[in-house]
């Protein structure tokens, strides 16, 4: 295939974000997302966009922030300690009803931790790590390719709905290189009557979280949220189901533990063994009820996370019989092991 | 007597929205409300004005000005108004700050928006005192003054000394307009508004960042009637807060 390229998934990330529209990017340096800001850095100037080193990522966040009410395509990345810092800035942005694409490449903690990948950021990114009633839409690639393609859906989406869009990955992804197909941008266009432009020939308008009065006003706010979140629920759920048809066993997995589980679904059906795999491609909404399909008529759900177990409260919630669903997971920057999955789901014998 | 003799020689700027603010009697921030609305529309700016507004009493200020309003988290409006004037260099953008918002929490960002010589201008309401919150300590509180969380006085050898923000700021390249003022008289007023005229008419030009600190009233904190904190700025705050221009490139 000649139009296939060998790219970085940090790098292919960019270029996606390009592809897109994206011509602003505020960021600070942390590992292992430095190729997101090098390469934005880079090539923003070519298209005509900004690219600016923030002070902090509490400072990048509120930049972003500004961007978007100013209607443009804006996206920050970071990694886990960073994305940490830009919580407040999620929460004001979702109170605001910005629209923006936010990056977490994943590394270990809690704290400092450790410059390998992870997917302890689970919780912080599906729950809410800012204060209040939000939600964000979480995408979760597994290939350079998904980094790339997501990210462009992530700017539709995040315009769409006038939210934040999380790509999570992890610092695996970011750092390999593999063969990818750039996108193609979507065309579609969206219109921001909203944004701040100056008050010329119009009212002015206000881009604010504040509902102070009346007093019921921020209820409405809430309430207004809640409608777009059950509307995202119901038509934004993302999944792959992997050999799922006739499996007794399923694993549970996203972003680069997904990878190494579909290692080893291929071996062990060489073996004979029936077992087949669940991927999320959206972490929120959770795909609950394509996960309980595929679940239904299986003796055994293995949950893989590089965490000690977040994902599985999702997974519990959603299939009927959380008895079954069980756990294996590394942290602290470790990967999970084809051979001790393969071990796990021999060892449910029939 | 005929009434075509008689002409408009002060009246209600178009940038001002009509409505009775929140602001308590001797308020400062009302003031400088005023001062920039009238420097808007003296420039005929209003329908390219973005209002970037604190956290802190005039969180509500894009409920008065009659242009664009955007709310910024405590302390990030040269955050936000960065990443709004880059999006839109033709835009007059206006980063209003409170001494909290600018001089605690918010240090990194005046800083280093200041430093980038972001084409924006700022307009920092120091009223020595967290007027929202109920009259804690701020940055640049003064030595022994009475707040919530210095009820003995402020203590320079507990919690450090007031800040000087223009005197900060000045020690940095970019900046191409700093000037304190203060709203405690006429005269004075008079040449705050000078001042965010010049700040505003910099950027219009291009020219750069520009930064207007404004010593202000806060009687209710203070616990003073007004005409007491108009008095109390000039005899306490002006001797430590020199006014002046500290840079006009
Ligand atoms: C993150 C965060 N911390 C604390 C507060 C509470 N708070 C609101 S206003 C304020 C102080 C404002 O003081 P200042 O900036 O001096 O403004 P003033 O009210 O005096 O004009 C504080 C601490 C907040 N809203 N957000
Ligand atoms: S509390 Fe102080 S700063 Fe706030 S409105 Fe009243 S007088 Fe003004
Ligand atoms: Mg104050």
């Amino acid at each position: 295939m000649s139009d296939q390229i060998l790219m970085k998934g940090n790098e292919a990330l960019g270029e996606a974000a390009i592809i897109a529209g994206c011509r602003f990017y505020f960021g600070y340096p942390i590992t292992p997302q430095n190729e997101v800001p090098a390469y934005m850095a880079r090539r923003l100037p070519d298209v005509g966009g900004t690219f600016l080193q923030a002070e902090s990522e509490i400072a990048a966040i509120n930049m972003v922030y500004g961007a978007s009410a100013a209607g443009a395509r804006v996206m920050t990345s970071s990694s886990s300690p960073g994305i940490s810092l830009k919580q407040e800035g999620l929460s004001y942005i979702a109170g605001a009803e910005l629209p923006c694409v936010v990056v977490n490449i994943m590394r270990g903690g809690p704290g400092l931790g450790n410059i390998a990948g992870s997917q302890g950021d689970y919780f912080q990114s599906t729950r809410g790590g800012g204060n209040g009633d939000y939600r964000q839409l979480v995408l979760t690639p597994a290939t350079v390719q998904e980094m790339a393609d997501l990210t462009v859906l992530a700017f539709d989406l995040a315009d769409k709905y006038r939210v934040t869009v999380l790509i999570l990955g992890d610092g695996y992804l970011g750092q390999i290189s593999e063969a990818l197909t750039l996108p193609k941008p979507t065309g579609k266009v969206f219109d921001k009557p909203w944004a701040l432009t100056g008050a010329k020939g119009r009212k002015p308008n206000k881009v604010a979280s504040l509902r102070l009065v009346p007093e019921s006003s921020l209820e409405e706010l809430n309430l207004v949220l809640d409608e777009k979140y059950k509307s995202i629920s119901a038509n934004e759920c993302r999944s792959e189901s992997y050999l799922t048809d006739d499996a007794d066993y399923l694993l549970v997995a996203y972003g680069t533990s997904s990878r190494i589980c579909r290692e080893a679904v291929n071996e062990l059906r060489e073996e004979g063994i029936k077992v087949g795999l669940f991927r999320l491609i959206t972490a929120w909404p959770f795909p609950a009820e394509a996960l309980r399909k595929a679940a239904d008529k299986t003796k055994k759900i293995l949950t893989v996370e590089m965490s000690l177990g977040q994902m599985i409260e999702d997974v519990q919630l959603s299939v009927k019989d959380s008895d079954k669903v069980d756990f294996y997971g590394r942290s602290g920057g470790m990967l999970p092991e084809t051979d001790e999955i393969k071990r796990r789901i021999k060892a449910y014998g029939n | 007597m005929e009434t075509k003799k008689f002409k408009y020689v002060y009246d209600k700027p178009e940038a001002l929205v009509d409505k009775v603010t929140h602001y308590c009697p001797g308020c400062g921030h009302g003031i400088v409300h005023k001062l920039l609305a009238e420097v808007m529309d003296e420039f005929g700016v209003r329908e390219k004005a973005i209002i970037v507004a604190p956290v802190g009493c005039s969180v509500l200020i894009y409920d008065y000005m009659n242009f664009d309003g955007c709310e910024a988290s405590h302390g990030r409006a040269p955050a936000v108004a960065t990443g709004l004037k880059r999006v839109h260099p033709d835009n007059i953008v206006v980063a209003y700050q409170g001494d909290g918002d600018l001089l605690a929490i918010g240090t990194g960002e005046a800083i280093h928006a200041a430093n980038r010589g972001e084409n924006f201008t700022t307009i920092f309401i120091n009223n020595a005192i967290y007027g929202m919150t109920g009259g804690q300590m701020a940055p640049t509180t003064m030595e022994n003054q009475i707040t919530a969380t210095t009820p003995t006085g402020r203590d320079p050898m507990d919690v450090g000394y007031p800040i000087r923000g223009c005197e900060l700021l000045n020690s940095l390249e970019a900046p191409v307009f700093i000037e304190r003022c203060s709203i405690h008289d006429f005269k004075n007023t008079l040449k705050t508004k000078k001042a965010i005229k010049k700040g505003i008419k910099n950027q219009i030009e291009g020219r750069g960042y520009s930064f207007i600190e404004v010593l202000s009233t806060c009687p209710t904190n203070w616990g003073m009637k007004p005409q007491e904190a108009a008095d109390w700025v000039k005899d306490t705050m002006v001797p430590y807060y020199p006014l002046g221009n500290f840079r006009d490139n």
